[in-house]
């Protein structure tokens, strides 16, 4: 037995030897997604994004070897994020954190990479708070109040309505959504005659759309987690005779993603939404872009995989700032104030507060030459989350 | 002018007639064969996919795909059951649950792998869409297609099972099949036939339910919930009690939903407890 032990403990030192030398060359970035579960395709679509930037620039930077280990939460789980989190850096050793799919994933990796003195790069999940959980979170992808309130304020001002109803689906994403868009159109002058909140998990929209349609609104504020819902309340909405043509109905950009207004079809048209990214977004930039990811994927990317490219784009530059260091503390320092083009537009990291600030834009799907699609109509420049240090 | 209360009836009756065509077919195999097949979804999530393929790559239209649904789930639900649920007939609920379980992930899986994880869109032909205008009520076309289609398939189960020669061989072979099998019925033949049939079924309700919720490979779980409830408030193996519990589930739900938006959905499951503490082997069950 002991000589067992002896030659298992020899193995063992064997091999860490090599690792830990090559470990020198290498920056490790862990990435917390849920892969599998009703949230797969998310997880898909950033890994995408991740895939493709690493096609484009090499997996090389600053001198060394970019490696991603990827691991998989199945959903929304806090603990699950937190243990694959500490996996990740105790016995992968990773230097960036990176991913999240949903919010309680970052939330749950958050102490660890505060712990740990680890940068750790928000590629999509979108409540205000996570970048207020430690000093070495850094988001690339959205907050929910950066559009909604954004949303709020258009429609009141520019989008012509005074009375609204707003509709979002029943946790967090969806309250801050409520709260953010009612706070921002109440500012703007604007009345919120009436709201709900519909569960989560909710396969049938007919009786929440009728409750709306009873009350006659002159315009509707809609928020539904992306995947089958869009789609269903899209149709829900055509089925009552609730024509976006005369009545406005104003969403984030899940609600009327390419999926969703596929689905949906002609009876989309007219649908408005406040958002940050679109596979149909005009630019140069953003062509080439949809053009690479397209030959690599066969699909459009989205906020998702723009989010993931984005994140990329960040690691790579604060690395070669840093010169390949690694830690927390000289890759957030390198991150904060970072300013580029995306093809999204123009984008920057606040320096205060770690976040984005992107340019918003106002859409309206429309048919063009026989496509569904969103079409920019306004846009809203250099807008930060507005929520943070607000009490 | 009709009052709200009607429309909420009339979607709640649609959106029941969906889950009455989903779970009828666990019904049966459940309460005749005693089978706990929890991969029935899963056998739901291969008629949507088919009805997807067929109507986008080769531009079938809605209607001839539905059939096509119901066939594609049938055959492959026999060689399921002819390679792996025919060994597990005597086995524990146990050891039943956890193979059909398994198969539902793989199933998963599998979709995730050649469909991919996004949601499919399906295009339904101009005359479902849109609605009648009725007194003052909205009637949603496709709503009452599905109302007609869940009638059509009680009325079409219920002659089958009670008035058929087939039908009296399943229910023999059900109550004694020892019995049965000394008059010489073939009871291997007439599960297999039986199982298609359900597993047929629920091919067609995921065909039918995409145009109202969706489809993607989570499909397998996502409603396996609610026809398990639908189950086990109608009663194990009555195809009545399967109609009567999918009508109360989908009003409930509807109503719940329009009258008491705080409580959402969670009204469903208020009616499952006070059913089941009021019958508890469901509204129309015999054991």
């Amino acid at each position: 037995m002991r000589h067992m032990m002896t030659a298992a403990a020899a193995l063992l030192a064997a091999a860490t030897l090599p690792v830990a030398a090559q470990a020198q060359g290498t920056v490790k970035i862990g990435v917390i997604s849920a892969y599998s579960g009703q949230f797969a395709d998310t997880a898909v679509q950033i890994d995408n994004g991740i895939k493709l930037y690493m096609k484009q620039h090499g997996d090389t930077v600053a001198g060394k070897k970019i490696e991603v280990i990827r691991k998989d939460t199945g959903g929304p789980n806090a603990d699950v994020a937190k243990r694959l989190a500490q996996e990740l850096v105790v016995r992968d050793g990773v230097d960036i954190l990176a991913g999240f799919t949903l919010t309680p994933e970052a939330l749950g990796a958050a102490g660890v990479a505060d712990e740990a003195k680890k940068l750790l790069v928000d590629m999509n999940a979108a409540t205000a708070i996570v970048t207020e959980k430690s000093p070495y979170i850094v988001r690339v992808s959205l907050t929910l109040p950066q559009i909604s309130e954004t949303a709020g304020t258009w429609l009141a001002t520019k989008g012509g309505a005074k009375k609204v109803y707003t509709m979002v689906s029943d946790f967090g994403p969806g309250i801050d959504a409520e709260t953010g868009f009612q706070r921002a159109f109440k500012a703007a002058g604007g009345e919120v005659i009436g709201s709900v909140r519909m569960p989560v998990a909710n396969p049938d929209f007919s009786a929440f759309v009728q409750r709306a349609k009873d009350l006659n609104p002159e315009s509707i504020f809609v928020f539904v987690p992306g995947g089958a819902q869009p789609a269903a309340i899209g149709k829900a909405f055509a089925e009552r005779g609730m024509d976006p043509a005369k009545i406005k109905i104003i969403s984030t950009g899940e609600a009327v993603d390419e999926q969703a207004v596929k689905a949906m079809g002609d009876v989309s048209i007219g649908r408005l939404s406040a958002w940050h990214y679109d596979y149909n977004h005009k630019s140069k930039l953003n062509d080439d872009f949809v053009k690479a990811f397209n030959a690599e994927f066969k699909r459009n990317p989205d906020f998702f995989a723009v989010g993931g490219y984005d994140g990329m784009h960040l690691i790579y530059e604060a690395l070669k700032k840093t010169g390949g260091k690694a830690d927390g503390d000289s890759l957030i320092a390198a991150a904060k104030g970072m300013k580029w083009e995306s093809p999204r537009g123009p984008i920057a990291i606040d320096p205060d507060t770690r976040d984005i600030v992107q340019n918003v834009y106002i859409r309206k799907v429309e048919k063009v030459g026989g496509a569904i699609v969103n079409v920019d109509i306004d846009k809203v420049e250099n807008v930060k989350d507005p929520t943070h240090g607000r009490k | 002018m009709l009052p709200p209360i009607f429309g909420v009836l009339f979607d709640g009756i649609a959106y029941g007639m969906l889950l009455f065509v989903l779970s009828v077919g666990l019904s049966v195999t459940l309460g005749l064969m005693n089978f706990v097949n929890l991969a029935h979804c899963a056998f739901a999530m291969l008629g949507g996919y088919t009805t997807v393929v067929l109507m986008q790559d080769l531009h079938w239209p809605f209607f001839a795909t539905l059939p096509a649904a119901f066939f594609i789930a049938a055959l492959a639900s026999i060689v399921v059951e002819r390679t792996l649920y025919r060994r597990l007939y005597r086995a524990s609920d146990l050891d039943q649950v956890l193979l059909t379980i398994g198969l539902a992930f793989i199933s998963v899986a599998i979709a995730a792998w050649f469909f991919t994880t996004q949601q499919q869109p399906v295009d339904m032909p101009a005359y479902l869409r849109g609605s009648y205008q009725f007194f003052g009520l909205n009637i949603g076309v496709y709503r009452l297609f599905l109302v007609a289609v869940g009638v059509a398939v009680t009325a079409m189960l219920i002659m089958t099972v009670e008035h058929t020669r087939f039908g009296a061989q399943v229910r023999a072979a059900v109550d004694n099949q020892r019995m049965a099998r000394g008059l010489g019925i073939d009871v291997d033949r007439t599960f297999a036939v039986t199982f298609a049939l359900g597993s047929g079924l629920a091919g067609l309700g995921g065909a039918l339910a995409i145009e109202i919720v969706g489809l993607d490979p989570s499909f397998a779980f996502t409603y396996l919930v609610y026809v398990l409830i639908v189950v086990s408030v109608g009663g194990l193996g009555s195809i009545l009690g399967s109609f009567a519990a999918a009508c109360l589930i989908g009003i409930s739900d509807v109503a719940g939903k329009y009258y008491l938006p705080e409580l959402g959905a969670f009204l469903i499951y208020l009616v499952m407890v006070a059913v089941l503490m009021w019958k508890p082997a469901g509204l129309f069950g015999r054991r």
